[in-house]
């Protein structure tokens, strides 16, 4: 069953990075879309620049508008973060990121040894957070010139998926680009050379410790409407999910953490099938007592609360 | 709770696309980001 789940979100995660990346006209030409799509953003980080994107990064989208002389907040994003976590979460992680795609997919690569955690990883996994206001937020919003405007620091000193995806496809078909190469372009391809290596090595360690998309989303899994349900009559407890997450979590004590990508290892890893899956914003009280691990099973009273 | 989040998110697009930040949106993302591939 396991390895059953594992094909379907590969497939959903190559379906839905090739359906908005599909402007393959742009790899071949060294130019990118320009449609009146780019007006709407995509869930995961996809670089704009990427010849390929139909539509824009929500991360590179929101220090665009911050950083603009115009506004100071953004509401469309603000929302647009809104409405897609609270009805997935860190689904978008697991399913609709074309950057954790790649990175699931270099961690299937050989290595000598696998790193599953190491001292200080659950630490290191709020250097996101920092990411997230000091490079998405204040940087572009108070690092202004002199007429107003902020620069995406996020995606200019830091993000390898606009190296990958917009970088080196534009840099290696365009040969005015490649005039303008220099510091900044060395530095971002040791950025993803790190970052390669370190997804050989470690399972997702940008969504885990760097991406301040994923960041954004941790902050709604607990209350998103997909979400993850334990059912305590079924658990024996014998941890084989906890084994088998690769977020480093437990989803029996720990069911929607905020690290939890949504991957469905730990449904497949179950041998008693006691953990599912779903969209449920009204099961109430029953689900919300499995999910805390309050109580085996719901009283006859709270099925109408 | 979450169908009044989703409710306020929706309105929040939605006031956003009023007061045009789709178009600096749409501005950024149809111009190669020199900063973003890494040129500068």
């Amino acid at each position: 069953m396991g390895k059953r789940i594992g094909r379907i979100r590969i497939a959903i995660q190559a379906g839905w990075a090739l359906l908005t990346n599909g402007y393959l006209a742009g790899f071949i030409s060294g130019k990118i879309y320009t449609g009146k799509l780019k007006s709407v953003c995509v869930p995961g980080l996809n670089c704009y620049s990427c010849p390929g994107g139909l539509g824009s990064c929500p991360i590179g989208s929101l220090q665009a508008v911050l950083g603009s002389a115009k506004y100071k907040f953004s509401f469309y994003l603000f929302g647009f973060f809104m409405v897609v976590g609270t009805l997935l979460g860190r689904f978008v992680c697991g399913f609709l990121c074309p950057f954790g795609l790649i990175q699931e997919l270099l961690y299937k690569i050989p290595f000598v040894k696998k790193i599953k955690t190491f001292r200080g990883d659950r630490t290191l996994r709020f250097l996101k957070y920092v990411i997230l206001l000091v490079f998405v937020i204040i940087l572009p919003l108070f690092a202004v010139d002199a007429a107003g405007t902020g620069s995406p620091w996020f995606c200019k000193w830091i993000c390898p998926a606009g190296t990958l995806e917009g970088g080196l496809p534009l840099v290696s078909t365009n040969s005015m680009l490649q005039s303008l190469v220099g510091f900044l372009f060395q530095w971002k391809m040791g950025i993803l050379i790190v970052t390669i290596l370190l997804s050989i090595m470690i399972y997702r360690p940008f969504c885990k410790y760097i991406c301040p998309l994923g960041a954004i989303y941790a902050l709604f899994n607990k209350i998103s409407i997909y979400r993850y349900r334990v059912d305590r009559q079924k658990c024996t407890h014998c941890k084989k999910c906890e084994k088998n997450c690769p977020m480093n979590i437990s989803p029996v004590s720990e069911t929607n953490h905020p690290e939890c990508v949504r991957c469905g290892k730990c449904k497949g890893a179950c041998p008693e099938e006691a953990i599912s899956s779903g969209f449920c914003s009204h099961r109430k009280k029953k689900d919300m007592l499995y999910e805390n691990g309050i109580t085996v099973k719901a009283r006859n009273s709270d099925r109408n609360i | 709770m979450q169908i009044g989040l989703l409710a306020l998110g929706v309105l929040c697009v939605l006031f956003g696309i009023y007061r045009e930040e789709v178009s600096t949106v749409l501005t950024k993302a149809i111009y190669i980001c020199l900063e973003c591939i890494g040129i500068g």
